[in-house]
């Protein structure tokens, strides 16, 4: 499928603090689409998440905030890239309760249930990119 | 660096979180709550998160987290005015609020821990009169 880009604006994420900017930004570009506040909640709360994993596995990396359509419908698709070590077993990742970390391994996969679209690309040595995409 | 602030109400702790949560921050205030359990020997711990808009799995383990310390050391927590959207989130994000009492508002939620802690305390009477 393909879509038609809007709006696009990327942010770095270095440190924890970078979250919370981001977040905002994510809910600035939501609000401009008219997404309703359920809706929101979801995908900065998905965003949260990612952007944890892009801090403490990937050592911080690049937000990327997107209008995006389809034609019918719009949306808010984030984009996240780190250049870490990436994940050796993708499946393991996305499974709930697994964890390298002292986490209770929710990250991936509950990020996965609260988008519409969840897309996960590892190459080990070289990064990881997320793509999470929610309709309004 | 930041903190949330804690204040002593009786033998409560009360926390009323006007900030943008993120984890660091989440972390110190789970450190405080509980030195502040200890040295007030507190019997109860209210949070209200009603001015917050985004928990994730992290920030939610730590409000479960407080809950069971606090636990341990003799005092209930209560969670008050969690938004809807919060909670439809943290359910389908798959995370159990095990172990925290949670209300609608402060004064419900101060109500609910008066009783925890009333009943408690008729409990340990019935002990002591045996």
């Amino acid at each position: 499928m393909t879509f038609t880009v809007q709006n696009r604006e990327e942010i770095a994420v270095t440190i924890e603090k970078d979250a919370i900017f981001f977040r905002n930004a994510v809910k600035t570009y939501a609000t401009k689409i008219s997404m309703g506040l359920l809706y929101q909640t979801k995908i900065i709360t998905a965003a949260s998440e990612i952007v944890r994993n892009l801090l403490k596995y990937g050592g911080g990396g690049k937000a990327m905030i997107e209008t995006v359509t389809d034609g019918r419908k719009v949306g808010i698709r984030l984009t996240f890239k780190d250049s870490g070590p990436g994940i050796p077993d993708l499946d393991k990742a996305m499974s709930d309760g697994f964890s390298t970390g002292k986490s209770l391994g929710l990250g991936l996969p509950g990020a996965k249930r609260l988008v519409d679209q969840f897309d996960i690309r590892s190459t080990v040595g070289v990064g990881t990119t997320v793509t999470l995409l929610k309709w309004k | 660096m930041e903190k949330i602030p804690i204040l002593k109400f009786g033998e409560f702790l009360l926390v009323t979180i006007q900030v943008d949560l993120y984890d660091q921050l989440a972390e110190n205030l789970e450190a405080d709550l509980i030195n502040l359990v200890r040295k007030h020997h507190s019997r109860g711990v209210l949070i209200d998160i009603s001015a917050v808009s985004i928990i994730d799995s992290f920030m939610g383990r730590i409000l479960v987290n407080i809950a069971k310390m606090s636990k341990i050391m003799d005092a209930e927590t209560v969670v008050t005015g969690m938004q809807p959207a919060v909670a439809i989130t943290l359910i389908e994000l798959g995370l159990h609020f095990e172990g925290v009492y949670n209300a609608l508002n402060i004064e419900k939620g101060m109500e609910l821990l008066r009783s925890k802690i009333y009943n408690l305390d008729e409990d340990h009477d019935i002990y002591s009169s045996e």
